[in-house]
């Protein structure tokens, strides 16, 4: 019993350690895909790293009206995103805290890390920090809808929101190919590039002032701040794509087992997974443009539109 | 008729009315056609599947139709068309793209609706093609209706005749001769739209339906 | 227990005159409010007695009302519930009103009606009969009226007074249609007599819409909202908080009286149109609040749309139980009375906060606010809590009934009706919408009132709000968070409700084994879906923590202070910052168009030329215009015909009587 528990608490903790370590080698390696798209050498793939450990050890700038709420916000946003993190299986479904949320839990504790980041934005008094949280909440306005309609599309297919049994139908052979899981699959990749502030959306490169949504709310960010939101930004890149990963590519993940060589297929899954679902997030971006800001909100319309039009279609699938 | 065969059945009727709410969305006159063109061939290959799982040979002719005319002629004969009225570049939309899928989506609820009522008893593949060919069809109206210009109207029809097509196969014993005479016939509707077209533009210099509207004194 | 409760409430009732005596003194607020506070913890003490103790309903007879019928008084465990809300939110505004009320100018406008109102409210949860139902229904009307009126000097106040007067009036003549309706020619209006009758389908459905009108009027459903947000916010802040938090409670529990106990088994297709209603309410309710820059108008338009997210439960909960799904019914139900709850708490606790920036700055209005995070750090940090509750931030209260609803939308499929799977993940995704929509309504409120610098003299000096106030919003507060991290508790003392009124109940949250499921909530079964707010709060907290010791141990701890980033312009004013409408303009660009009809005119002065640029904004309220304006416009045109009437000569008048009376006479000739 208490072995039990211990090793459930390792399982855990190593789910929490991996994706907290593997989050900025996954930016290193979709910017070094990038690089290398546009016939360029490219940073190392080990340079988020680096960049973080420097952030780390700088002294924190504070903009002279920052409040105290300014500085307690990168530790939390960074908490719920790992948190959030945590709970989607990665290498391995039916973790011990894996019941603390449900999918809707979830993208709640998502979204709490969004309220705070905005409010973030807005602290300093600035006008960049108001576009960049006004912004951002616009996105999200439209992205957690078509992110719920997309749970409940799926969840009325597998009769769960529990993210261990979601992945574990998934590996069924009851699922067969449906229409609703397709449109589901497109409104959950347009729904994780806006989340993730990649291109079209957002560009995480730029520093222009009228195009950026997300760099815009943490421009007066600098030394540890700025890393803990930098990671946590890496934190969700890679919880989007586990998510995408656990539910529409669930193969090899190690059910509730504690056996090395099931969890070492699961490990050794969940990185090739990420690589090529890193690989293909860097193809779309560089073949794509940037949108303006307003057209943005039909792309995520069109997402809510899909996940929408994906719950319905459930009803003409095969189980009825 | 189970597992596998009848799901690629399914998945590829509902890419029908996925790439109907791709056509609601395109706003730029070229990419709808490609649009447009997608749509036939995605048609095609449902129809196709729908003659090997049915066995039914005489499918095969309406899908290469289909293939042929719907998804390699039509278009390219209508993006030369756009390209020699010179609007190729145009953007045109008469209420939002968000509305028109709003309704869009608010359309494909109803044929379901209508459709899962009235066919309890049928088998369950004529059933939901059933249901997706009404989805299809009413889409394509509402495109005629959101759309001024004459071009994407016909696009709208285009796509309106191709969600009866999949009707017409998924309800089984459709005599092949009125299909071909179905098709020949919307090829003829499309022959004299696009000499009109040409005829309209000479005209009034512009194929936006809405400057007829102005010819006749009902500009609102 | 039914007594006691009937001593309390006339506690109160005695307070009202008690108050008109005592208003020469100067003591006589802190008398009132602290004898409000003892009475309304007393009765939320019986409340909870009853409601946990779960007792058999008791009764009693007074011998007043109508002649024949008595006035009957019940307190079961739906009337037990929804006053401890009302005695919850009571005692929170008593204790805010101990500080804040000493600000009062003229306190004697106020006094005699607060102990009045609270009583009223009281007293329509305990009424077991529609004569008593109706009466205290209007003295709860009309004490609320005269504290929305009681600033009547400060301009709109008298108008939203004269709206909410004719609004309520309407209200209570429909309810009182429908009552007449099921009590029939006999005038069997005791509530037993009515659950006895079994009224047919069409009485039936009839006296449904008619108190989803009646009661949806007193709740703020969209259409029938249009006096709420003048009204809640033209009241003193403790009295907009409980008007807000928990009157329009008082009219969800009228709906359910009716719905769920009166009329017996429902139809299925009544749930539609509640689905409906509410849906539209609750995106409508925040899309509205977003267009605001008056703080207290967004709270009020911000409880439309929570108002609509319960009654869309509730008519889900309604349809379950009409196809005698009795255990989704009672999930259904239980997200319904627990957004109830959580609700009054957080909305009493943001007016109470909103009150204390009023009093602090002496504005409402949220451009000129600003910064007050460093003036009033208590406050701010109260007011925080209060936000993210209501914005559905996990582990805070609002959350979890949010939660529990979307589960219940999840069980849908199950319902025979093709209509109604249809429409409830539409609805589902109205709900989804307004929760990320008042996300981003709380995310502005915030941002822009206590974040950032002072935009006017009067944030710059603000102080912050006295202790009394502090306490009651503290106690709310902690509470959002005790309901939000042990939600099992709440739900399973719905249980017994729940049980009465859909005759299922969902599984027990906190039982024998509670230890070894770490107090997670489980609304159908473990394997479906489970929430465990008490851990997401620790896992949180210890995260965050442990970064923070981490990297202040590890790294770096050292902090300097500089100017903020301003594209090279030193020095940009306070009016730099973005304002409250235009952080509203990408939502109002995407949302606002097709809603308000919203447009932007921008008027840019040529190059070389000093003149300002104006940017005008044109936000049309379709409602109102389609809907009141009309109506406004007809009875306009009515009085001004019938005004010829007050011009005639005396013989002409004489002849009008005299035609009356003729007609009159024919009418009993004709009578059968």
């Amino acid at each position: 019993m208490m072995n039990a528990m211990i090793r459930d608490f390792i399982m855990q903790g190593g789910q929490m350690l991996l994706v907290l370590t593997i989050s900025p080698l996954l930016l290193g390696f979709v910017r070094k895909v990038k690089a290398r798209l546009l016939r360029r050498q490219g940073p190392p793939l080990l340079q988020p790293y680096r960049d973080l450990t420097r952030l780390m050890r700088k002294d924190v700038v504070l903009a002279d009206n920052a409040s105290w709420l300014f500085r307690a916000i990168p530790y939390v946003v960074f908490a719920a995103t790992w948190v959030a993190a945590s709970l989607v299986p990665t290498f391995r479904s039916g973790l011990l805290f894996s019941w603390t949320a449900d999918l809707i839990a979830i993208i709640a504790i998502l979204g709490c890390a969004r309220f705070f980041l905005a409010l973030a934005g807005m602290d300093t008094g600035t006008s960049f920090g108001g576009i960049g949280s006004s912004r951002e909440v616009m996105i999200a306005s439209l992205a957690e809808p078509a992110m719920l309609m997309i749970v409940f599309a799926i969840a009325l297919i597998a009769g769960s929101t529990q993210l261990s049994f979601m992945a574990a139908f998934m590996n069924s052979p009851a699922v067969g190919l449906r229409v609703s899981l397709g449109l589901g699959l497109i409104a959950l990749i347009i729904v994780a590039l806006a989340e993730n502030g990649r291109i079209p959306v957002d560009n995480p490169a730029t520093h222009l002032e009228l195009t950026m949504v997300h760099e815009a709310m943490v421009l007066e960010y600098s030394g540890r701040h700025l890393a803990l939101i930098e990671l946590a930004a890496a934190l969700k890149l890679v919880l989007y794509l586990s998510l995408i990963a656990c539910l529409f590519a669930p193969w090899g993940i190690a059910p509730g087992t504690t056996e090395p060589k099931l969890l070492l297929i699961g490990v050794v899954t969940y990185i090739a997974k990420l690589a090529v679902l890193g690989t293909l997030l860097a193809i779309f971006e560089t073949a794509i443009a940037k949108m303006r800001v307003f057209r943005v909100p039909e792309f995520l319309g069109a997402a809510l539109m899909l996940a929408l039009l994906a719950t319905l279609l459930r009803f003409v699938s095969r189980s009825f | 008729m189970h597992g596998l065969t009848f799901d690629i059945a399914h998945m590829l009727a509902g890419s029908l009315v996925l790439v109907s709410f791709i056509e609601l969305y395109q706003d730029r006159l070229s990419a709808l056609l490609n649009t447009f063109a997608l749509h036939a061939f995605v048609l095609a290959a449902s129809v196709a599947w729908q003659a090997f799982v049915q066995d039914a040979p005489h499918l095969y002719i309406t899908a290469l139709i289909a293939l042929v005319f719907k998804a390699i002629v039509i278009p390219v004969v209508l993006h030369r068309i756009v390209v020699q009225l010179g609007i190729h570049r145009e953007i045109e939309n008469v209420y939002g793209v968000g509305l028109a899928m709003l309704v869009g989506i608010g359309l494909v609820a109803l044929s379901m609706v209508v459709m899962l009522r009235v066919t309890a008893e049928a088998d369950p593949l004529a059933r939901e093609d059933l249901a997706f060919a009404l989805s299809v069809v009413l889409i394509g109206l509402l495109m005629m209706v959101t759309r001024r210009n004459a071009v994407s109207q016909v696009v709208g029809f285009m796509s309106l005749e191709n969600g009866l097509v999949l009707a017409a196969t998924g309800a089984k014993g459709m005599p092949l001769v009125v299909e071909i005479s179905v098709a020949f016939s919307v090829l003829i509707a499309f022959i004299v739209i696009g000499i009109f077209l040409f005829r309209i533009r000479e005209r009034f210099d512009t194929v936006d339906m809405q400057a007829m509207d102005k010819f006749r004194g009902e500009q609102r | 227990m039914i007594t006691d409760a009937l001593f309390g409430v006339l506690a109160l009732v005695a307070l009202a005159p008690l108050a008109i005596t005592l208003s020469a003194s100067s003591k006589a607020g802190s008398a009132i409010y602290g004898a409000c506070l003892i009475a309304t913890v007393a009765l939320l003490t019986i409340a909870l007695v009853a409601l946990i103790g779960q007792q058999v309903a008791s009764t009693v007879t007074l011998p007043f009302g109508l002649p024949w019928l008595g006035a009957h008084f019940r307190i079961d465990a739906l009337s037990a519930f929804f006053m401890a809300v009302i005695n919850l939110g009571g005692a929170a505004a008593s204790l805010y009103a101990l500080g804040y009320g000493r600000h009062e100018h003229a306190p004697q406008r106020i006094l005699p009606f607060f102990p009045a109102y609270l009583a009223a409210m009281n007293l329509v949860v305990l009424a077991d009969d529609a004569f008593s139902f109706l009466v205290s229904w209007e003295f709860m009307s009309l004490s609320s009226w005269a504290l929305v009126i009681a600033h009547h000097r400060v301009a709109g106040n008298l108008r939203a007074g004269y709206i909410y007067l004719l609004m309520a009036g309407f209200g209570t003549l429909t309810l009182l249609l429908g009552f007449g309706l099921l009590a029939g020619p006999d005038g069997h209006y005791a509530f037993d007599a009515i659950r006895a009758s079994h009224p047919s389908v069409a009485l039936a459905s009839l006296v449904l819409f008619l108190a989803l009108i009646g009661a949806g009027s007193k709740a703020g459903l969209v259409p029938l909202h249009a006096w709420l947000p003048l009204a809640h916010p033209a009241a003193p802040s403790h009295v907009s908080g409980i008007m807000s938090g928990v009157m329009t409670k008082v009219a969800i529990y009228g709906f359910i009286r009716i719905a769920f106990d009166l009329l017996g088994p429902p139809q299925w297709w009544w749930s539609l149109a509640v689905l409906a209603v509410g849906g539209i309410s609750a995106v409508m309710g925040v899309l509205y609040a977003l267009m605001q820059s008056d703080l207290k108008r967004v709270l009020a338009y911000s409880t439309i749309e929570n108002i609509g997210l319960i009654f869309a439960s509730l008519g889900l909960a309604l349809a379950f139980k009409a196809y005698g799904m009795s255990f989704a019914a009672a999930l259904a139900l239980t997200a319904a009375l627990l957004h109830v709850f959580n609700h009054s708490l957080f909305k009493s606790l943001l007016f109470f906060g909103s009150g204390a920036v009023l009093h602090a700055t002496g504005t409402r209005d949220m451009e000129q606010l600003g910064g007050l995070i460093h003036r009033m750090p208590k406050t701010a940090f109260v007011f925080l809590v209060g936000c993210a509750a209501i914005s559905a931030l996990p582990p805070l209260n609002g959350f979890v009934s949010e939660w529990l609803t979307f589960q219940a939308i999840l069980v849908s499929p199950q319902l025979p009706s093709w209509g109604l799977k249809l429409m409830v993940p539409g609805v589902g995704a109205l709900l989804a919408l307004s929760a990320a929509l008042a996300a981003a309504c709380f995310v502005r409120v915030y941002g822009i009132t206590f974040l950032g610098r002072p935009r006017s003299d009067a944030a710059h000096t603000a102080k912050e709000t006295d202790a009394f106030s502090l306490a009651a919003m503290m106690a709310l507060a902690a509470l959002c968070l005790i309901a939000g991290i042990v939600p099992g508790l709440f739900i399973d003392a719905l249980a017994p409700i729940v049980q009465t009124l859909t005759g299922g109940h969902m599984p027990v949250q906190i039982g024998t084994q509670w230890m070894s499921q770490w107090l997670s909530i489980v609304p159908i079964a473990e394997s479906r879906s489970s929430y465990n707010g008490l851990l997401v709060f620790v896992f949180m907290g210890l995260t965050g923590m442990i970064a923070a010791f981490a990297i202040h141990r590890l790294a770096s701890d050292k902090i300097r202070r500089g100017p903020a980033w301003g594209c090279g312009f030193a020095g940009t004013g306070p009016q730099t910052q973005y304002t409250a409408s235009s952080f509203a303009q990408p939502i109002r660009r995407v949302f606002g168009t097709l809603v308000f009809r919203a447009r932007e005119t921008g008027d840019m002065p040529p190059p070389g030329s000093t003149a300002p640029a104006r940017l005008t904004v044109q936000v049309h309220d379709l409602v109102w215009e389609a809907l009141y304006a009309p109506v406004a416009r007809a009875v306009g045109v009515i009085a001004e015909r019938l005004n010829y009437l007050q011009f005639l000569t005396i013989r002409r008048y004489l002849t009008l009587v005299f035609a009356a009376l003729i007609v009159l006479l024919m009418v009993l000739a004709i009578w059968p």
